[in-house]
């Protein structure tokens, strides 16, 4: 069989083989039982607590939780705006980059701290050591602060009534230093015997064989590249991503990247069964998930190996498939692969670009960011895909006229409303945003990179990636400007906690609620036919929202291009 | 809020002391047991230094070329074209280095040059390109350098890399390393 191809195959199973223990290792961190890593982190845990004045054991219902996320992100914002306009005259510059302009730094904390790493800088020139240290800080516990809500949820769903969901500081920690870093200093460890750059000496110059002098950007990458990908966050060290050969130099790495990326997506899902003692409805979902996100990629994968027909229309071996933003050491199928990866979690990095995609595959990586709720991104996938059983529960629950419940709790009007509120919220960012780039062509048109349909794509990608805290884009686009680091930045923040709090909100009011127990009466939420719902809602709200925007884009590219 | 405030800022001070220094010092750390103390993979020829794994620009006729580039090889930046697959002018920009390719070496097919010598990498600094674009490169080298053929793909064989674990991923070649053992040759 085609080596390609088997690549592919041995990236998802290893995924899906760590992922069932890592999910019970997950759930067990989340219910304080005892771990093998206990004797190392149980010391500095208490440190952490002890300095900060915090009590890890104290409760919180659903709005103190809430408050307490939304407090110390703010926290991490003024921070951050504060490091990147003054990174210019802190230390650990070596290459001298200039401070960031205000609505830059705005977009890049913003981006950084609500877990997108959408950038509009480049690494080796927009952001200085200590800048780049910083936004590895934010890759931390912005996915720790993802996770810590969907611990929440899921204590929510296990206790019978409770208004209590754990400490957030607790599991914004035990995120962080349990779960996040083990993996990614094993990573690490691969990656500098890979040959990845752990060095803070700055740029360096030299001659090439053919004589050209030329300065090559190095930089403490091997510890940053671990994180980006487990923590879902994507932000690349460099202006190529992944693409770069300092940030994934061989084959070995970039099936390291997307397993470190692929992985705790995967393993929340499980985490959720074996937290909450149901492993069928675990299963449920994964298959789900797992049909939605195998209908984006095979598809993907084909129409990259078979490459551009313009292209193979000139009369050239085009064998090698669509090779255009594509590395030589990764090759087609494993670009075309990574491309969805990337899309349907919420990373966002990428080892191709995605402007020069085919466009069926381009509207495949807006479809699964549209979505969002394949896999997702570290926590905040379980939060979206929350949403779409609470709209599946209800509607079943209609059509064969029962009291909607799901885990014994009643789904009443207010739940309805905000998951409604929720599932609306991502297309009407996403679209309002694409319209009014679209009207004004001084902000929209004039930044493009490409003419005609897939100029239209470009703009829609960058608010699907936007709100759907993706990080990645079709990055012909000229968006450092007012306009784009402005409008996009608010669209990551409404992107990001609006769909945390009313999935955790959710969750809360339905834990206050009186537990009734299973019946014949109960619709069953962990079969086969309730799968099939679930599917059919996702696709009937993605479908009826943002088919007419694809229709604009790459599917008129793709019919154009006949 | 109130009563959260303080805690936040603490806990993020601490944590900020753990992520930022002593997370990355221990990565550090451990590169300097790798090969290189974590400089990237260096090489020394002929005195001279050069990341093997950062691709150069190779347009004279006596080397192997490298693939196109949109950042043409600058090292301090990076990136690719982000041209769309319909895009008119970006076409006519690969029919031009399709027809640059057939001048420079005569006796080649135009079905023979493989897809990657025409197109932009991602990074615009990638290190490597397929075999069949070694392999369609060797009559003008030869006779450039009045080395045979025959020695050529022997050379080629030599320096393909084969996928990972013999299983996994693309054959591919570094082209530096090609180059290198090119000069060597005499």
């Amino acid at each position: 069989m085609n080596t390609e191809i088997l690549g592919i195959i041995l990236m998802f199973t290893a995924t899906l083989v760590a992922a069932i223990p890592i999910g019970k290792y997950i759930a067990k961190v989340y219910a304080g039982q005892k771990t093998f890593l206990d004797p190392v982190f149980n010391p500095l845990e208490k440190v952490f607590f002890k300095i900060s004045r915090i009590d890890p054991a104290k409760g919180m219902n659903w709005k103190e939780h809430m408050v307490a996320l939304l407090t110390i992100n703010v926290v991490w914002f003024l921070l951050g705006m504060l490091i990147l306009m003054c990174q210019q005259w802190l230390p650990m510059n070596p290459d001298h980059n200039p401070n960031m302009s205000p609505d830059l730094a705005f977009n890049t904390t913003i981006s950084f701290v609500v877990n997108c790493n959408l950038q509009h800088y480049s690494g080796e020139s927009g952001v200085s050591y200590l800048g780049q240290i910083w936004l590895m800080f934010l890759q931390f516990v912005s996915a720790g602060t993802g996770m810590a809500a969907a611990a929440a949820v899921f204590v929510a769903f296990r206790e019978k009534t409770t208004t209590q969901l754990g400490n957030f500081y607790d599991f914004l920690i035990k995120s962080c230093t349990r779960i996040l870093l083990p993996i990614s200093v094993i990573l690490a460890i691969f990656f500098v015997f890979q040959g990845m750059p752990m060095t803070f000496e700055g740029k360096q110059t030299l001659t090439s064989l053919q004589g050209d002098t030329m300065t090559v950007s190095t930089g403490p990458v091997a510890a940053f590249v671990p994180i980006k990908h487990v923590g879902t966050n994507g932000g690349g060290f460099f202006g190529a991503n992944g693409a770069h050969p300092f940030e994934n130099p061989t084959y070995l790495t970039n099936m390291l990247e997307m397993w470190g990326q692929f992985v705790l997506p995967m393993a929340m899902v499980f985490a959720f069964g074996y937290f909450i003692r149901r492993k069928k409805l675990a299963v449920m979902i994964y298959t789900v998930m797992t049909i939605g996100f195998l209908l984006l990629v095979i598809p993907n994968i084909y129409m990259e190996m078979k490459g551009n027909p313009a292209i193979a229309a000139m009369g050239i071996d085009n064998s090698l498939g669509a090779m255009e933003g594509k590395e030589a050491r990764v090759g087609a199928a494993a670009s075309g692969f990574w491309s969805i990866v990337t899309t349907v979690i919420s990373t966002g990095s990428i080892n191709s670009m995605h402007d020069s995609s085919m466009p069926l595959s381009g509207m495949n990586e807006l479809l699964a960011m549209m979505v969002n709720a394949f896999y997702g991104g570290d926590g905040v996938g379980i939060l979206n895909f929350l949403i779409f059983i609470i709209l599946a529960v209800f509607i079943s629950g209609l059509m064969v006229g029962r009291t909607p419940e799901f885990l014994g709790k009643k789904i009443e009007a207010r739940e309805m409303k905000i998951a409604m509120i929720i599932a609306l919220l991502h297309p009407f960012l996403i679209l309002v945003g694409t319209g009014l780039a679209t009207a004004f062509p001084a902000q929209g048109a004039s930044t493009l990179n490409n003419p005609g349909f897939h100029g239209f794509s470009e703009i829609l990608y960058e608010y699907t990636s936007s709100s759907a805290n993706n990080g990645s884009g079709f990055e012909g686009l000229g968006d450092n400007n007012l306009w784009w680091n402005i409008s996009t930045g608010f669209v990551l923040i409404l992107g990001r906690f609006l769909p945390i709090i009313g999935p955790v909100a959710i969750a809360g009011l339905l834990a206050g609620k009186k537990y009734i127990p299973e019946s014949n009466g109960t619709l069953k939420t962990d079969t086969g036919t309730f799968a099939l719902v679930i599917f059919a809602v996702i696709v009937i709200v993605a479908a009826l929202s943002f088919f007419p925007s694809l229709a604009l884009g790459p599917i008129a590219e793709y019919f154009s291009m006949r | 809020m109130k009563k959260h405030i303080l805690p936040a800022i603490k806990l993020s001070f601490v944590t900020i002391i753990f992520f930022c220094v002593v997370y990355p010092f221990a990565v550090w750390a451990i590169a300097q047991a790798a090969p290189n103390h974590g400089k990237g993979m260096l090489i020394t020829h002929k005195g001279k230094q050069y990341y093997s794994n950062i691709g150069q620009a190779f347009t004279q006729d006596q080397y192997f070329w490298s693939r196109p580039s949109s950042v043409a090889y600058n090292a301090s930046g990076s990136g690719g074209s982000n041209k769309g697959p319909s895009n008119e002018a970006y076409l006519k920009e690969v029919q031009a280095r399709i027809d640059t390719f057939l001048v420079h070496n005569p006796g080649i097919q135009k079905s023979e040059i493989p897809v990657d010598m025409v197109t932009a990498s991602g990074s615009g600094l990638d290190p490597h390109f397929s075999v069949q674009a070694a392999k369609v490169q060797v009559k003008r080298i030869a006779k450039c350098r009045n080395i045979s053929e025959a020695r050529l793909e022997e050379l080629i064989a030599q320096q393909t890399e084969k996928p990972f674990m013999g299983l996994f991923g693309p054959e591919k070649i570094n082209v530096l390393k090609l180059n290198i053992a090119l000069d060597d040759l005499k």
